[in-house]
């Protein structure tokens, strides 16, 4: 049976130009730097795509594209048929989208933020109640719901984004490296949630560099290395029967050596 | 998702009331300070008055003749024991506030000798000051002028506003007038500061701050429109100015006759009708909105509040060089062109209600064209919202 593609990244570029001061830091003469470089996959519904990656090799410039927080200087990416470049605000609807970057505010509780980004998407009144009640319970916010975020944990304050970030029921869920920073405890209910969500019929794309998430969560994999996509499939395809983090080193060795 | 803008206004509603310090910093605080700091300084300016000590004037050889006018001024008259070097010497360390008059020795003889018949020069009186102490060269003042009116009086050809007659008035302006002139110079000034105040601690933390906190990013990936972002954060932080910029107004109103002691004149603050006030409620309300969406420009384009706050110093000195117009130009002079700069025809408006010269046709440019300007502004502030360079550039 063909699968149905709800991602489909087609041939993204972005260059970020260099400031004086970022020349000197890298130590280069560079004016632009290529932070993705033609960057093709797709994703498909009901599953979980992971990009691989080291720090810096693009992952998080690809997922702010797919989020249209910024725009491919060529190529272009659809999400569920939608262009990111000619219809950011109707791919913006479709999409849950959480990274680190993105904070909530701490002056208000995670009930209020809540309901004012239900607001935000359109949900009917009872729609959102129910749905609130149903992610609280999930993720144990109910207790804290009514402390303002500047209290909370840092746990208490990812899963308030994670359900803030969901509000909207999205199909395509877009998670930049989703366990970073978080305690065990918490880092084990957001990926168990993940897995429900994947279950759930929810496509997700998440970036991270530890191989043990890709390995328990992803049903395909994209190596991105340098901005380029070097190997991209399921895992039995990558690893080639060996073990993800040895095959990701011998690509890497690969690529790098190969630039070298 | 049709109502975003109203969205995005109440939760900036929600942040501000919610937020005791900020209610009490930039709404309660300005009108009380400025009702508090300015009655005392009218307390404080009338106590001094009355307590003042009277000048020392120490004069050498007084002449006769002006004695008893002389001693009719609010002056403590030392004729004798004097040591003119020593008394000079004194005088010009800045502490001294005295003065000392030296008379000729025959001044009474000298100067019964017509002009047209004297073979010398016109008798000389000295009078030493010090011009750094205010006492000193305000009894310098009144002495030249009375001594000056004396002289004229002995050959007096004519007299200017001599006769007093019970009603009798030469200067027809009207007290209230001359309150509002005053308060027509220094009102616009006084409340465009206070505005601008209220701007510079509201608009960088509605939206510097969010981008410097990471909030504004969480914004920017839902379906919100950048326009109705941009037009919720500017009404908002308007709302907020204009509860500041009226709590700094009515404590100016209620102070500033106070300051002046206009009480003494007969006249209060209620020299102003509904109608006056209506208008100046519209120009404030004119000039906040052009004032902050010009400065949520210069917030969004830095990315932290304290380079915001520093990115609105330029803007502050050119405010502030505006708002001092009043006091350097005349109103009559100024085109009805001018009535198209931004700010400035807020200023001139204000000057032209508060000196009760109310002209419809600069008032309506001023209100439309400020329009117009934040309009344009707020379009700016959506492409602003719109650009990864401005939104997300570290």
């Amino acid at each position: 049976m063909e699968q149905e593609q709800l991602i489909c990244v087609e041939g993204v570029t972005k260059t970020f130009r260099l400031s004086r001061k970022q020349q000197k830091s890298e130590n280069t003469l560079k004016k632009e730097i290529v932070a993705v470089n033609n960057l093709s996959f797709t994703a498909n519904r009901g599953e979980i795509f992971g990009l691989l990656g080291p720090n810096g090799a693009g992952k998080t410039t690809t997922l702010r594209m797919l989020a249209t927080l910024i725009a491919p200087d060529s190529g272009d990416a659809f999400i569920d048929g939608l262009s990111v470049v000619n219809t950011p605000e109707k791919v913006r609807a479709k999409i849950g989208f959480l990274t680190s970057e993105l904070k909530l505010e701490d002056f208000f509780t995670p009930n209020y933020i809540y309901d004012f980004f239900s607001n935000l998407y359109g949900i009917d009144k009872e729609v959102a109640m129910a749905r609130k009640k149903a992610l609280f319970e999930r993720f144990g916010i109910q207790k804290f719901a009514e402390v303002k975020i500047a209290n909370l944990s840092t746990g208490m304050k990812q899963k308030s984004s994670l359900v803030v970030s969901l509000v909207h029921d999205p199909d395509i869920i877009i998670f930049d490296e989703p366990t970073n920073g978080l305690d065990v405890l918490t880092a084990r209910t957001v990926t168990d949630y993940l897995q429900e969500l994947r279950d759930a019929g929810k496509t997700i794309i998440l970036s991270t560099h530890i191989f043990s998430l890709v390995e328990k969560l992803c049903d395909r994999v994209g190596i991105i290395i340098n901005g380029q996509m070097t190997n991209c499939g399921t895992l039995a395809e990558i690893c080639d029967g060996k073990s993800l983090e040895d095959r990701f080193f011998e690509i890497y060795k690969e690529k790098i050596g190969g630039q070298e | 998702m049709k109502n975003n803008t109203w969205n995005i206004i109440k939760k900036e509603c929600s942040r501000f009331f919610g937020d005791r310090t900020m209610v009490i910093t930039t709404i309660i605080m300005p009108g009380l300070l400025i009702y508090l700091i300015y009655s005392m300084m009218g307390d404080f300016f009338m106590k001094q008055k009355e307590n003042a000590a009277p000048t020392k004037v120490y004069v050498e050889n007084l002449s006769d003749s002006l004695k008893p006018l002389l001693s009719t001024l609010p002056f403590e008259m030392i004729t004798e024991n004097l040591n003119g070097e020593n008394l000079k010497s004194d005088l010009s360390k800045k502490e001294q506030d005295y003065i000392y008059m030296v008379f000729p020795d025959d001044f009474d003889s000298l100067v019964s000798i017509s002009p047209s018949e004297r073979t010398e020069l016109a008798p000389n009186v000295q009078i030493y000051y010090n011009s750094t102490s205010d006492k000193s060269k305000e009894a310098y003042n009144v002495l030249s002028e009375v001594l000056g009116q004396w002289e004229d009086s002995n050959y007096n050809l004519f007299d200017i506003n001599k006769i007093e007659k019970e009603g009798q008035v030469y200067d027809l302006a009207s007290t209230e007038d001359v309150v509002r002139g005053l308060f027509s110079e220094l009102i616009p000034f006084l409340l465009l500061m206070m505005i601008f105040s209220g701007c510079m601690s509201i608009v960088p933390t509605s939206i510097a701050g969010e981008k410097e906190r990471g909030t504004l990013a969480t914004l920017l990936v839902t379906p919100l429109k950048r326009s109705e972002l941009a037009l919720g954060k500017v009404l908002s932080v308007t709302f907020f100015t204009v509860l500041s910029g009226l709590s700094a107004f009515l404590g100016m109103m209620l102070s500033l006759p106070k300051l002046i002691h206009a009480d003494e004149m007969g006249v209060d603050a209620a020299i102003y009708t509904t109608n006056d006030y209506v208008a100046l409620l519209v120009i404030i309300l004119c000039t906040v909105i052009i004032l902050t969406s010009a400065a949520s420009i210069i917030s969004a384009k830095a990315n932290s509040i304290k380079a915001a706050s520093s990115l609105m110093l330029p803007f502050m000195l050119v405010i502030l060089f505006i708002g001092l117009t009043p006091m350097m130009l005349e109103t009559s002079d100024s085109s009805i062109a001018l009535f198209l700069i931004p700010v400035y025809n807020s200023v001139q408006s204000m000057t032209q209600i508060l000196g009760h010269e109310i002209n419809i046709i600069p008032i309506i440019l001023t209100v439309v064209s400020n329009f117009l300007y934040s309009v344009l502004c707020i379009w700016i502030l959506t492409k602003m919202f719109n650009s990864e360079r401005v939104m997300f550039s570290k």
